[in-house]
């Protein structure tokens, strides 16, 4: 491989690096609430309100059941809203978020509804508000879960970032395509599986790691 | 000495009035009327699905009721909004069977919760929870997780949290079932001494006979979600009133052996032994009714005895096997009995 090349792959390994941080920290904020509601609203929970639950449950449904590709072309005008222009790697943002944050809700959702129900009724006895009982024992019992599914999260954006490179998002999946592909460099093509595959071993690693650290059930 | 429970009295912690509440077509409480006293250890006990549970979340209004009225404290729970329940619990400490540590936070963290929820300083909340720590003797386990703890350490976690705030009132849901025999006198023993020092009152459900002997002052039986009987607790144990009750007693208060009940007959056997079951104390009081029945002619020998002491009272029973000489001399006998014993009871016959 060339000095060029290895530029390159630079360029590309930052603007995944950019699109998947900010999208994944997008939707850790806007996903980690949808999932509380989820949970805090479903029949059963501390603030039942089965109507919005089911409205809410069928608008995150909507958008995991839309394919990446298609959302991302569908939320061009959106996109142009949002940031100005549908081209280029800040753009990519947008929809990769717009994904990635019902997908990390519905995750949220499965580790919060895990929280032992013993426990919400042990912090109502004291007299805890809801919003106590979110702070306190909600989201620090699911914190490992959370952890964990967030981890997941963070993989499938980096999947997903591949096929941002279609609106000139730039990142490791537009190399692959336009210099593997496109230009028969296998060099390159292998290249960038390499390093997909060494990035998200990363991810998994310390995403297990912070999860097993923080566990204090064992 | 417990005071009795009279429903005009004014010291009293809890009320219920006419308190029902079903789930769906089920009455888990159909009507109970119940008053808890300042001061007292108050048990209530019932089979699995009496209503129990359902019956002591009412008191911290985790549980809403359908009718009737839950007073604490003098407020009725059915006029507060969520802030005004709040308030009232956090006055009211709560323990349960599986525990409910939060298991993200160190045993310090737990206990510390309660002050932590009702806005306390830093220094406060730590000098109160040193003292709890103390008082539950975990003061060396302040750091460590609850996950690293034996059920009855987990629990004492439980106590401290739950009285941390010097709450009036501790409910405990059936706080020792988890627990092993041992475990679960160490974890009374605590909830005596505690009560001693930090003069609440205690409000407990078990289906345990042997828990409410070992803490209460007084108890009611709850049957599909009625009160069928309640009382001082050596009232209730020295003389149940229902079914029920005897049951529950049998843990703490052995029938006659199995052996014996599978020889006995209901109608008389001759030649054979008649089986008589007398009061304990009246025998302690009137050893000549003894002696009249050991005596030749009768050839009492005892075959089953058990004599119990509950807060200063004295009751029990002996069961007497005598030579059975015909239905005359059995009638003449226990006539004779009566003037000095209560309530002679013939439990059947046996061959011999």
């Amino acid at each position: 491989m060339s000095e060029g090349d290895l530029q390159l792959f630079g360029g590309a390994l930052a603007e995944t690096a950019v699109m998947v941080g900010a999208s994944g920290f997008l939707s850790l904020l806007l996903g980690l609430p949808l999932g509380l509601l989820l949970v805090i609203t479903a029949p059963g929970g501390i603030s039942e309100h089965p109507g919005f639950n089911r409205g809410l449950g069928a608008v995150i449904n909507a958008f995991r059941s839309t394919p990446f590709i298609i959302l991302l072309v569908a939320l061009i005008p959106f996109t142009r809203f949002v940031v100005g222009t549908t081209i280029g790697t800040v753009a990519a943002i947008v929809p990769l978020t717009v994904a990635a944050t019902p997908y990390f809700a519905r995750i949220a959702e499965m580790s919060l509804r895990e929280v032992d129900r013993g426990l919400i009724e042990a912090l109502r006895a004291l007299g805890a508000t809801r919003w106590q009982i979110v702070r306190e024992a909600l989201v620090p019992e699911a914190l490992p879960g959370l952890v964990t599914g967030f981890t997941v999260t963070i993989v499938t954006l980096i999947g997903a970032s591949a096929m941002a490179g279609a609106v000139g998002a730039g990142g490791l999946g537009d190399l692959a395509i336009r210099y593997g592909y496109q230009r028969f460099e296998t060099t390159i093509m292998v290249g960038v599986i390499v390093v997909l595959v060494v990035v998200v071993s990363i991810i998994q690693l310390a995403g297990d790691f912070i999860a097993r650290r923080l566990n204090r059930r064992a | 000495m417990p005071q009795s429970v009279g429903l005009n009295n004014t010291d009293a912690i809890v009320r219920l009035d006419s308190v029902r509440r079903a789930f769906g077509p089920v009455a888990a409480l159909d009507g109970v009327d119940l008053q808890i006293n300042r001061g007292e250890t108050f048990g209530i006990i019932g089979r699995s699905g009496a209503g129990k549970s359902t019956l002591i979340r009412t008191i911290n209004a985790l549980e809403k009721v359908d009718a009737g009225r839950v007073i604490v404290n003098g407020e009725d729970l059915g006029s507060l909004d969520e802030n005004g329940l709040n308030r009232v619990r956090r006055d009211i400490g709560m323990i349960f069977q599986h525990f409910n540590l939060l298991s993200m936070k160190t045993v310090f963290e737990n206990v510390e919760l309660p002050l932590k929820l009702s806005g306390q300083s830093r220094e406060l909340r730590a000098k109160a929870v040193w003292r709890m720590l103390d008082l539950v003797g975990l003061r060396d386990k302040a750091a460590v997780y609850p996950a690293k703890l034996s059920g009855g350490q987990k629990q004492r976690v439980g106590i401290a949290r739950a009285l941390v705030a010097g709450p009036s009132l501790l409910l405990s849901d059936e706080a020792t079932s988890a627990l092993d025999p041992e475990t679960t006198l160490s974890i009374l023993q605590l909830l005596k001494d505690l009560k001693a020092t930090l003069g609440v009152t205690i409000i407990l459900i078990t289906h345990e006979m042997s828990v409410i002997r070992e803490v209460c002052d007084h108890v009611a039986v709850l049957d599909d979600g009625r009160i069928v009987e309640q009382g001082a607790v050596w009232e209730v144990f020295g003389q149940p009133r229902t079914d029920l009750t005897r049951r529950l007693l049998r843990t703490v208060r052995p029938p006659l052996p199995e052996s014996l009940q599978a020889q006995l007959q209901s109608g008389p056997i001759a030649p054979g032994r008649v089986l008589l079951r007398l009061s304990s104390a009246d025998l302690q009081r009137h050893p000549a009714a003894l002696a009249l029945l050991t005596a030749a002619d009768w050839d009492g020998t005892v075959v089953h005895a058990e004599i119990d002491s509950v807060q200063g009272h004295t009751f029990g029973t002996a069961t007497l096997s005598l030579r059975y000489g015909g239905e005359q001399q059995l009638a003449a006998l226990l006539s004779q009995l009566q003037t000095q014993l209560a309530n002679p009871e013939i439990l059947g016959y046996v061959r011999g």
